[in-house]
């Protein structure tokens, strides 16, 4: 076709040139629009607090107490950022080990070896309930999911990634340790962890209500707890308490150093209808390996062997002392050891990498050396004190010259 | 071909002489099958579709063997693809667990090689201007060879999925099934589920195959448009795996993919089942418009 062409196609050419580059325009203005769509419409779903009556801090307190939810189902996403290393395989075993249910007889689905699994990134949960005796408690994995499932007498816990399942008998209360238990060990839902916040909350807390928040679709007013006192690492813990049926919907933890929230748990789907019945029905698969409660509790002997270790433990540190009240409340005890090996005592390599871990400090307490989380600090001497608590280092430090 | 037939077939094929040469959506159709034909019956394309019929054999025959003696599948720890504990309970699990193990590079690699062929085979064995002398038009031309490519998809994962099922069947018992949540469902839901995740994962694929058909658009080399798709994949794949990088990872194609095991939930969990989609949906816009544009504005020269 090129014989007919004219020779003189410049103007030609630039137009020809012009209508590929607009082509082009297409797909980036696709991408333009996703960007957008990413960027822009989790900031204006973010605005719109509810319009509720107002309410004093007291009431919402009383609220929560009285609260009765006996129905619910719903997914609850929970965040935890310690600042600690992500340690993976040493934090499962270290879970294993705390249970002290004998994680040796390799069960994965003992729910004691999974409480760990919460400390670190992020979760998403699943929870549902009917009345008292029907609850279940799903921990969501890549393509596994871990349940625990309370019916009536019978508590089971089943582990898919691995396939094996853990069955305990209601009887005294074994129901309580399976799930009520589990949920103390280390608090899950919003509410749980709300319970634990109020229990804190005394003189030396400051408790407001600061505004509404709109949480998993429900109107919520959102409780403040602020330490008072000055030293402690907490910055403030928010909760946000669903306005009709005084469920906890919501609990952020952030530090007093700032930054990204410490704990931060809440549901992203509530439904407060009857959950199917059929959710708390579970019968093992075939060829599921199922560990006995009773099984558990021969290894309970275990156990029960285990706190004697704890008492030579606990003559080991001579005692323990909380320095302090409410917040900025300090634990000490002394190893009675030479404390931690550090440079400085000689122990050469182990030292230093133990003091690359933490800061050195001095004080008129000697020497030793603080290791810090972004919730908790501990100033271990070399004399072999420690002391710990959610304050900052200053307080800490502060407290061990008081002490001496 | 020269820049002036860029800027007049086009007004050409739009406007043909009135009530003589409309193309009709059946004769689109025409092109299609076609188009899948001469894809399927490809030596190459058999070869990728008996391979990723012997995965699931390879694997059922494995845990099989692994637990004649009574132990459990995957060591008891959870390791291997996902679903892999369970296929003793049920044979159906080997369906998932199929697609599990074949999602991350069987699958799209497959896919990649189609969809890098789509236009760049062509070009390479010298039959695209053949193709465009048909008054299709480049527009559908390219929709009808990502449809093509789509229409692999589906297959691809249901050759898996059957494949899986049959071995399954064979191997170890059916019957009622449990979730991942720990309720039971019967074998026919369970049979929809399967269905379902096979048509999660083809879904899955949608923006591989977008990527592949606008890379094949850039090259004139088969060749060179499957390598790139590939090494695409696996970069992304890698890159998927580095922790430092998490703000940008639920942007890459393959982030959500093992998302359809939450089919396997009970009740389902939909959160990441709909990102993957939109995701996928997304790469589809993005690469689908790209290749548009360069296809429609390339010069033709073989």
């Amino acid at each position: 076709m090129a014989p007919y062409e004219s020779d003189d196609n410049t103007n030609e050419d630039l137009r020809t040139g012009r209508r590929k580059a607009a082509r082009y325009v297409v797909p980036v203005a696709v991408l333009g629009v996703a960007a957008a769509t990413i960027g822009l419409v989790p900031a204006f779903a973010g605005s719109g607090d509810p319009d509720l009556p107002d309410i004093t801090a007291q009431q919402l307190i009383e609220k929560i107490a009285a609260s009765d939810v006996q129905q619910l189902s719903g997914t609850v996403k929970i965040s935890t950022d310690l600042g600690l290393p992500n340690l993976g395989g040493l934090e499962n075993s270290l879970g294993g080990g705390m249970g002290g249910g004998g994680d040796d007889s390799g069960s994965s689905a003992d729910p004691s070896s999974k409480l760990l699994e919460l400390a670190s990134g992020t979760h998403t949960l699943r929870v549902a309930s009917d009345g008292e005796d029907k609850q279940k408690l799903s921990l969501l994995d890549k393509a596994a999911e871990y349940s625990v499932i309370h019916n009536g007498d019978e508590v089971w816990a089943y582990d898919s990634a691995s396939n094996e399942a853990y069955h305990m008998k209601d009887s005294s209360g074994a129901a309580e340790k399976g799930t009520k238990g589990k949920a103390d060990d280390v608090p899950a839902t919003p509410g749980e962890l709300a319970e634990e916040a109020l229990k804190a909350a005394d003189d030396t807390t400051s408790v407001t209500v600061d505004g509404t928040a709109q949480v998993a679709g429900r109107d919520a007013y959102k409780l403040l707890i602020k330490p008072k006192a000055s030293g402690s690492t907490v910055g403030a813990i928010s909760i946000a308490v669903d306005s009709k049926t005084g469920l906890p919907l919501k609990f952020t933890l952030t530090p007093a150093s700032g930054g990204a929230a410490v704990i931060d748990a809440g549901f992203t789907k509530v439904d407060f209808s009857k959950p199917a019945a059929s959710t708390f029905d579970f019968s093992p698969p075939k060829g599921t390996k199922v560990t006995e409660g009773d099984e558990a509790k021969a290894e309970g002997k275990a156990d029960r062997a285990q706190p004697k270790g704890g008492e030579d433990l606990g003559e080991e540190f001579q005692g323990l002392n909380v320095i302090g009240e409410g917040w900025s409340s300090i634990a000490q005890f002394d190893t009675g050891g030479e404390g931690m090996p550090s440079e400085s005592s000689g122990a050469g390599d182990a030292g230093r990498f133990l003091d690359s871990l933490g800061d050195h400090v001095t004080g008129k307490f000697g020497s030793g050396t603080v290791f810090s989380t972004r919730l908790v600090n501990a100033l271990i001497t070399d004399d072999g004190k420690v002391y710990a608590g959610a304050v900052t280092k200053d307080a800490l430090v502060k407290a061990a010259n008081a002490a001496k | 071909m020269s820049r002036a037939e860029l800027t007049e077939p086009p007004a050409q094929a739009a406007k043909p002489a009135p009530g003589t040469r409309t193309p009709t959506p059946l004769w689109t159709l025409g092109l299609l099958r076609n188009e899948l034909g001469t894809t399927l019956r490809r030596w190459r394309t058999i070869a990728l579709l008996g391979v990723l019929a012997a995965v699931p054999v390879l694997v059922g025959i494995a845990v099989k063997i692994e637990t004649s003696d009574g132990s459990s599948a995957g060591g008891g720890g959870g390791e291997g693809p996902a679903f892999i504990a369970q296929i003793t309970n049920n044979g159906l699990f080997l369906v998932f667990t199929a697609l599990a193990a074949t999602l991350p590079f069987f699958l799209p690699m497959a896919v990649g090689v189609v969809a890098g062929d789509a236009i760049a085979g062509e070009a390479n064995a010298g039959t695209l201007r053949y193709l465009l002398v048909a008054p299709a038009g480049r527009t559908r031309l390219l929709i009808t060879k990502y449809a093509t490519t789509l229409a692999f998809c589906v297959i691809a994962t249901l050759v898996v999925a059957t494949s899986a099922l049959i071995v399954g069947a064979l191997l170890f018992p059916l019957g009622e099934l449990t979730t991942i949540s720990g309720t039971r469902i019967s074998f026919g839901e369970g049979l929809g589920r399967a269905l379902l995740i096979a048509l999660a994962v083809a879904a899955s694929l949608i923006g591989i195959a977008a990527l592949g058909l606008f890379v094949s658009t850039l090259t004139n080399s088969g060749i060179a448009a499957m390598a790139t798709t590939v090494g695409l994949l696996i970069t992304v794949q890698i890159l998927d795996q580095i922790p430092q990088l998490h703000a940008i990872q639920p942007y890459f194609f393959s982030h959500y993919w093992l998302s359809f095991a939450d089919l396997m939930r009970d009740p389902v969990y939909w959160d990441d089942l709909i990102r993957n989609l939109q995701l996928q949906g997304l790469y589809a816009a993005v690469f689908g418009a790209a290749a548009w544009a360069r296809f429609t504005a390339k010069d033709i020269t073989a």
